[in-house]
């Protein structure tokens, strides 16, 4: 049980990414599919953030070296530590000879990219989901693969009339 | 120029057509523009890729520090003895597939969508160009979603011509994320060992911890599954013979080519330089799953490549079996048989490509895919039906032809392990190639023409493909002959370097 909670993000990680695998294959609806596949992915996100991060670590900001002439007191806000690189003076890494303790930014830089390329992969999905709805009336797997099943016995479209007429009709 | 290209050619051939993508994809669809400057670029990345392997082969190893940050913090290109041929053969397959396109993709997606297609197929050469010369792990995944996006439009543009292309891109879609996630999450499970992203750096650590510890096993493990969804492993091939079937014909000649080659490279990588067959966990994997599943894939896939009656699905299903038989060289774990699954990896480019090409041709000229209605082509089409009879006595392994030179390569390396169940599962599936190869060119050849390729007189018409699809494929008919007649100087030439490239310290 200890365990359990001493791994809490990892737990997580796991009931997410198992959660997104089964939808992605239990659902038999194209759009249910594709949320399946951004929950699995989100679940990798969290991963690589949870590696990156170091018990008590403070974020990866520049520190004023407090031995530097200039006296800068300590504080890592944002705008300090871009007006401290910006004039030239002498600074240090957190945790590089110092004491200053810092999470891991790396993983996060990477998790910039794998959600943009998440973005375009779930873009792309929907585009093709809204030809296919398009082409075959319907979002639903089985009832397309039934009219290709069709289609490749006989080579003709049994798909009916479009979704339109017949909401014109009634 | 030449020295420029020589120092930056490696990050060159990847920048130039994915810059050059964006423009192609905003040209206005005027008579053949865009197909224009696609083959421009095409011919100038085969160009920096020719000058680029000549440097590697002056130099042995070539290491680019993008943007002048040094590895291992910098991200770097490497291009050794192993994946500098892969290079070449992706930009090769590129240009001519870009040449076959002009005809084929006017007939299948319409005109105006060529500037996008044109773009899709620039930014997947740029992929797979990235996916297999550069030396990070997670830059790996980056291009490899590239290539897979671009993909993935590219095989729902067969809509046009078969519905059923949308739905297999979809299908593709899901596996093939789901396979790049895999991936990644093997990545991340690797800098938590190592603390790198450089795969040479990430080799010296995992040898320094003896294999390392279990994140390590499970590390291998995902980036072998995410893998081999990517290149078609056996139980893993399903959105394949979908995604080839009903992509059009350009997309996949170009697919087969090079996409499942590149994830193959991958594979070779992972298993051999970041990893080691000297670590317990990864030899097990290899000689029991690996060559299992390749064996399995080899007899499954070519029995359900003869039941087939779309030739299209027949040779994506014979695409499954061979990807088994370079599987196979990689489970045998030597020299030899790395070496012959190496050529096997090029040859099958060569030789799946063309038999791609001439059945686009084929379609493209009597608007046919089955098997049973390919009646009498070697009359109608003869110089496209001889090009596809050498190269499917290419796949069989007919002698002096490629697959002859790859298959004995593969055979012998399997009986120097004393492995003669491999030697005798390569015969009968090469006996299962002759057959559902056979097959086609019995209708093509003995079957006579549908009476529509008859004129008043009862004479045949000829109805040759057009020169711009005759020149691709009887290129890659010729250099399946070259590679059969001249196999032993190429074997020892390229593919025993890039194997003892893998296998650094071992003996033939």
């Amino acid at each position: 049980m200890d365990g359990l909670f001493s791994h809490f993000n990892y737990v997580v990680v796991i009931i997410l990414m198992m959660t997104g695998l089964y939808v992605v294959f239990a659902s038999r609806n194209l759009i249910k599919k594709l949320v399946g596949l951004s929950v699995f992915q989100t679940s990798v996100f969290l991963f690589y953030i949870t590696l990156a991060k170091v018990a008590g670590g403070q974020p990866p900001i520049l520190v004023k070296d407090k031995s530097s002439p200039t006296g800068y007191d300590d504080h890592s806000a944002y705008v300090d530590t871009v007006e401290l690189a910006a004039s030239g003076a002498t600074y240090i890494l957190p945790g590089q000879g110092s004491e200053v303790l810092y999470s891991n930014p790396l993983p996060h830089v990477l998790i910039l990219t794998a959600i943009v390329v998440g973005v375009a992969t779930l873009a792309i999905g929907l585009a093709l989901t809204v030809r296919i709805r398009e082409v075959y009336q319907t979002i639903e797997m089985d009832t397309i693969e039934e009219r290709d099943f069709q289609y490749n016995l006989e080579g003709i479209d049994r798909s009916g009339p479009r979704y339109d007429d017949k909401l014109r009709n009634t | 120029m030449m020295s420029w290209l020589s120092t930056h050619g490696a990050a060159f051939a990847i920048v130039l057509p994915l810059l050059a993508a964006a423009i192609v994809a905003l040209l206005p669809s005027v008579r053949r523009l865009a197909w224009a400057c696609a083959l421009v670029i095409g011919v100038a990345v085969l160009a920096t890729t020719v000058i680029v392997l000549q440097t590697q082969m002056d130099v042995g190893v070539i290491v680019y520090e993008m943007g002048g940050w040094a590895p291992p913090h910098g991200i770097s290109l490497r291009l050794d003895a192993v994946n500098a041929p892969i290079l070449l053969l992706i930009a090769a397959m590129g240009v001519l597939s870009l040449v076959y396109a002009e005809p084929a993709v006017n007939a299948e997606v319409s005109r105006k969508k060529s500037g996008p297609f044109y773009a899709a197929l620039l930014l997947c050469i740029a992929g797979l160009m990235g996916m297999v010369v550069t030396g990070d792990a997670f830059n790996v995944f980056v291009f490899l979603e590239v290539s897979s996006i671009s993909t993935y439009t590219l095989v729902a543009m067969g809509a046009n011509r078969d519905r059923r292309a949308l739905s297999a891109a979809f299908n593709y879609l899901i596996l093939g994320s789901i396979g790049a996630t895999f991936f990644v999450i093997g990545v991340g499970f690797l800098y938590a060992e190592t603390g790198t992203l450089n795969m040479e750096d990430m080799r010296a650590i995992l040898a320094n911890l003896d294999g390392g510890s279990r994140v390590a096993k499970v590390a291998f493990g995902f980036i072998v599954v995410g893998l081999g969804l990517k290149l078609a492993m056996f139980p893993l091939h399903t959105w394949l013979p979908g995604a080839y079937a009903y992509s059009p014909t350009v997309v996949t000649a170009f697919l087969a080519s090079t996409a499942t080659k590149a994830a193959l490279y991958l594979l070779y990588r992972f298993c051999f330089t970041v990893f080691d067959p000297s670590f317990d966990y990864v030899a097990v994997v290899l000689t029991y799953v690996v060559t299992g599943l390749a064996v399995t894939g080899m007899i499954f896939a070519s029995l359900q490549a003869f039941f087939q009656t779309d030739a299209r699905r027949t040779l994506a299903f014979s695409s499954v079996a061979q990807v088994g038989y370079m599987l196979l060289g990689i489970g045998i774990i030597s020299v030899a048989g790395l070496a012959g699954s190496y050529l096997h990896l090029i040859n099958h480019a060569v030789v799946k490509g063309g038999l791609f090409l001439a059945l686009g041709a084929m379609w493209y000229r009597f608007g046919i895919t089955r098997i049973s209605d390919m009646a009498g082509l070697s009359k109608t089409m003869p110089i496209t039906t001889a090009a596809f009879t050498i190269l499917a006595f290419s796949l069989i392994g007919v002698p002096f032809t490629a697959g002859f030179v790859s298959k004995v390569a593969l055979a012998e390396a399997a009986a120097e392990k004393g492995w003669w169940w491999a030697v005798a599962v390569i015969m009968i599936t090469s006996i299962l190639a002759l057959f559902y190869m056979g097959r086609m060119m019995m209708v093509a050849y003995f079957n006579p023409p549908s009476d529509n390729c008859l004129d008043g007189n009862g004479k045949i018409i000829r109805r040759e493909a057009p020169i711009l699809m005759l020149i691709p494929l009887v290129g890659l008919a010729i250099m399946s002959l070259l590679i059969g007649i001249r196999g032993n100087v190429i074997l020892t030439d390229i593919s025993e370097n890039a194997a003892r490239a893998l296998i650094p310290g071992v003996g033939l």
